[in-house]
């Protein structure tokens, strides 16, 4: 009852918050967060459309998304924990040595 | 059977190339000198082959293999002898041969190494020399011409060490050079107009055209080729060459540049007869240049101080009749003069070599003198040279060199028959006088003192003590390898010229009869058209034709004896005349010795115009300026873009995140437009 | 009419709780206003007859992976934000970088709204399928999952195993052991 196109506007606004998210702040912990709502906003997308075209692909794509984000906040927390060892900073603008 | 003759010398050519200054010097002059001698036994055997044949199929040929094919190009590695060949493939072997054992003896003095080395470029000079003359189209023989080219800078050039022998070597190969380049061109006229570049094959196309009148592509073609023989024979304007040539040793001044070399342009018009006689307008050319040359060479070695140089220009001046028998149609004079040439030219340069041998590296004549009874066999075997070559009957020179005026005059050149034989007044005379000045009258040493003269003994380390002579001693006369071949050519001085005695006086012209089906298209049966064979025909001459040639015969005489009696009287009696002609006529003396400043106008004229552009425009604007350039701008452009573009590793990773959304949005922005 | 309510309700508190998560200085808000805006999404999940999803989502996101984010916001005892001390030699404090982000976000705000135009039955409203328990249910999932999908499946866990090698790896204490 609730049109398709109410999920897709929840979903894009999720996902533009989540964009801003990421260039804004100058957290790494809460980069990552963005980067966690961006994808559950893709998540969100892909339920409405398999719940609209009666394909139940939809769902199963979210099982991988889920996974791999799961990997990924994993990986990209080690990295966070060894980066902040060197610098004790969180900033992303402390890691600049690849400068020219 | 006919790849033999020119592998032998090859194969002679690469294991002294690859071994020879491991062997010791008798094995290494040997292998090359038996290489010739099969190589002559074999064209021999051929020749033999060959007059087992009937006149009009006489013709011998071997494909190896294509060699090039290409759209309508069809070239095969095609070796063919016929009459015309035979001659040269007999000449360039058994001369070849003498001169290959008269080196053994003359280059003795060398290490193991040069001698070796002399000893495969001439090898390879006469391989290459024999695909020039076996070749049965048009690029084959310019192999064998570029080839002979390049053996010829070679030995030139053989004392390397030595700067003058170095830019003669230079200078050969840059004067032919420019010829090959009209050869070139001329290949492809007939290329263009025939589809073919096989002598047989044009010859038959040629044969069922006209003659030409007027300039057109034959003639075109023809004067081209004729071009490139000028550069190869040493003709106006492409004969600057020659006498520098003379820094080489003297065998090869010998083989080279008087018996083989420079006969090639001769054999390569001979060879074309039928095309060159459908173009008059070239033939009258080749005639007036040929005859030109003689005249002009005979008066510059009237005056010149070098043994060498004097035999130099007196071969120029013979090839110039050879060119002037072609040119009036007289194809078999022509080569009858060639093959008699080679004989008592190669004799002159041998003799000549023996003597300098003998004097330890003294070339000019004015310290000479007096000889006659030190060296009798050079002497002797010199003399008969100069009177083959002067024309006094019966030797070989008188025959041919007859035959050639005769033509010239019963085709109504009058002219070029004057030309002709006011060169020949000349000839006897220059000759008689290094025959004189070089072996009569008592020792001088009237050359003004130069270091480091030009002899080609010296170049090579030689001592003057070291053959334990000291000055007023006696000198040796030719040691047995090089008396061998002076007196086999003396003999053949004599005797070559009798298979061509002409029919007036008795003699069957032999010679004629068999190089004239070579003359004209033989495989269009029952149609000689084309070349008038030079030889007297087989039916018998008309009284009245017999009566001027013998006539001319007496004429021809005249002048021999007249030279000679001049020459005697001025050298020997009374050398005060001489003296005294220099005095009155300073200029003109100047003006022969510096053959007419020739070089000079080459040189301001072409050399230094060359040099300037390509120092100051090819190298100094188009090399530094554009090229270094453009590649120095190349580097440049990429170290400025490289300059710039390494800002983008600011080290920022959200400046990279940025960039990452610029192509978000990019390719968004691009999907959403389809 | 009472699930138009529900679908606001728990969109409201998703956006609403993720726009405070970006908003905060201090991680550990940030962390758990994730939750929240998880759980509001889990809602949604319900709404859309994924009751596997929902439940995932809770298990795995919020329970597993924001869980891992406390632990490390715990760990480093991560400090507040402070924007001051880089900014000022930083290249893209300039201001006209930030007027071209501006610019960025805009275009991507735009082409977002674009695109959801030309959805073309966006007005459409999501049947309520008759079929959508056998649909949506998880036997159905795991039916297609274990077929249609073994490779990615498998290959996923390899993807797991690697991620878990590399965050030990990664996070490893230099020198003595510790």
């Amino acid at each position: 009852m609730i049109p398709l196109g109410h999920y897709l506007i929840v979903s894009a606004i999720l996902f533009a918050i989540g964009t801003a998210g990421v260039f804004l702040r100058r957290n790494l912990i809460t980069i990552l967060l963005s980067i966690e709502i961006m994808l559950n906003a893709v998540n969100l997308t892909f339920v409405a459309f398999g719940r609209f075209a009666g394909d139940v692909n939809g769902q199963i794509i979210t099982f991988f998304v889920m996974t791999v984000a799961a990997a990924e906040a994993a990986v990209g927390l080690a990295i966070v924990i060894a980066l902040f060892r060197h610098r004790e900073s969180l900033n992303p603008d402390a890691f600049t040595s690849l400068k020219w | 059977m006919l790849a033999l003759i020119p592998l032998f010398p090859f194969l002679g050519f690469v294991v002294n190339l690859a071994m020879g200054r491991r062997l010791p010097k008798g094995v290494s002059g040997g292998l090359a000198s038996l290489a010739m001698l099969a190589s002559f036994a074999v064209s021999v055997i051929v020749v033999l082959q060959l007059a087992g044949l009937a006149p009009e199929a006489r013709a011998i040929e071997q494909t190896l293999y294509t060699w090039i094919a290409s759209g309508d190009l069809n070239i095969g590695l095609t070796f063919r002898v016929d009459p015309l060949s035979a001659v040269m493939i007999l000449v360039v072997t058994g001369i070849g041969s003498l001169i290959h054992i008269y080196s053994t003896a003359y280059m003795h003095d060398e290490v193991d190494s040069e001698f070796a080395r002399y000893f495969s470029y001439l090898n390879l000079f006469a391989a290459f020399m024999l695909v020039l003359v076996l070749g049965a189209n048009f690029p084959l023989m310019f192999v064998g011409w570029e080839g002979v080219g390049l053996c010829s800078y070679l030995l030139i050039g053989f004392w390397f060490k030595k700067k003058s022998a170095n830019d003669a070597g230079k200078k050969a190969f840059i004067v032919n050079r420019v010829g090959d380049y009209a050869f070139i061109l001329g290949m492809l006229a007939i290329f263009a107009k025939f589809g073919t570049l096989d002598f047989q094959g044009v010859a038959s196309a040629v044969a069922a055209m006209p003659a030409e009148t007027g300039f057109g592509i034959l003639s075109l073609a023809t004067l081209l080729l004729f071009i490139g023989a000028t550069g190869k024979s040493a003709q106006i304007p492409l004969y600057t060459w020659l006498p520098d040539a003379m820094e080489g040793p003297t065998p090869v001044s010998a083989l080279i540049h008087a018996a083989t070399m420079v006969t090639a342009g001769v054999y390569m018009i001979g060879r074309n007869a039928v095309l060159f006689s459908h173009a008059p307008e070239t033939m009258t050319i080749v005639a007036v240049i040929g005859a030109l040359t003689a005249l002009m060479a005979g008066t510059i070695g009237l005056v010149q101080n070098d043994i060498k140089r004097v035999l130099a220009y007196s071969t120029v001046s013979q090839l110039g009749y050879m060119f002037l028998a072609m040119g009036v149609g007289a194809f078999g004079a022509g080569i009858f003069h060639l093959y008699t040439h080679a004989f008592f030219k190669a004799l002159l340069f041998l003799g000549s070599g023996s003597v300098i041998h003998a004097l330890h590296g003294e070339q000019d004549v004015r310290n000479m003198g007096g000889l006659k009874k030190e060296l009798p066999v050079t002497y002797w075997t010199f003399l008969i040279g100069a009177i083959a070559i002067a024309g006094v009957f019966p030797l070989s020179g008188f025959f041919s060199k007859d035959e050639i005026l005769f033509e010239t005059f019963v085709e109504g050149h009058k002219l070029l028959w004057t030309i002709g034989a006011l060169t020949a007044l000349l000839t006897a005379t220059y000759m008689f006088r290094l025959v004189f000045l070089t072996f009569h009258g008592e020792r001088r040493h009237d050359a003004p003192a130069t270091a480091g003269a030009h002899d080609d003994h010296a170049a090579h380390g030689h001592a003057a003590s070291s053959h334990g002579h000291g000055a007023g001693s006696h000198l040796h006369d030719a040691p047995p390898a090089m008396a061998l071949a002076l007196i086999v050519l003396a003999i053949g001085s004599v005797a070559a010229g009798w298979i061509g005695i002409p029919h007036a006086i008795g003699g069957h012209n032999e010679l004629g009869t068999w190089l004239a089906p070579a003359f004209s298209a033989t495989r269009v049966v029952g149609e000689a058209v084309g070349a008038e064979a030079g030889a007297e025909a087989e039916s018998a001459a008309d009284a009245d034709r017999a009566a001027l040639e013998l006539t001319l015969m007496g004429v021809s005489l005249t002048i021999a004896v007249v030279g000679i009696a001049f020459a005697y009287f001025v050298w020997v009696k009374r050398r005060r005349v001489a003296d005294n002609m220099v005095r009155e006529f300073p200029g003109l003396h100047r003006l022969l010795l510096n053959k007419y400043y020739v070089d000079e106008l080459y040189d301001a004229t072409i050399v230094q115009p060359i040099k300037a552009a390509s120092t100051e425009g090819l190298w100094r604007w188009f090399d530094v300026r554009v090229i270094d350039g453009a590649v120095n701008g190349a580097a440049s452009i990429v170290d400025g873009s490289a300059g710039v573009l390494r800002r983008l590793q600011s080290g920022s990773v959200r400046a990279y995140a940025g960039s990452l959304l610029v192509g978000v949005v990019v390719i968004l922005g691009y999907y959403l437009w389809r | 009419m009472p699930e138009t309510f529900v679908f606001y309700a728990f969109s409201a508190l998703a956006i609403g709780a993720s726009t405070l998560v970006i908003g905060q200085r201090n991680p550990m808000y940030s962390v758990m206003l994730l939750i929240a805006s998880f759980g509001a999404l889990s809602g949604l999940y319900i709404q859309l007859d994924a009751p596997f999803v929902a439940v995932a989502q809770i298990i795995i996101y919020a329970g597993a992976i924001m869980v891992l984010f406390l632990f490390v916001v715990m760990l480093l005892n991560a400090p507040r934000e402070d924007a001051a001390e880089y900014d000022r030699s930083h290249p893209f404090a300039h201001p006209n970088i930030g007027r071209f982000g501006a610019l960025l976000a805009t275009l991507l705000i735009v082409q977002l709204a674009w695109a959801l135009s030309k959805v073309v039955e966006i007005e459409a409203p999501v049947a309520s399928r008759s079929d959508a328990a056998s649909v949506s249910s998880v036997v159905e999932m795991g039916r297609v999952l274990f077929t249609r999908h073994t490779f990615a499946f498998e290959a996923t866990s390899v993807l797991i195993l690697v991620a878990m090698v590399g965050a030990v790896v990664l996070a490893r204490r230099e020198g003595p052991e510790q």
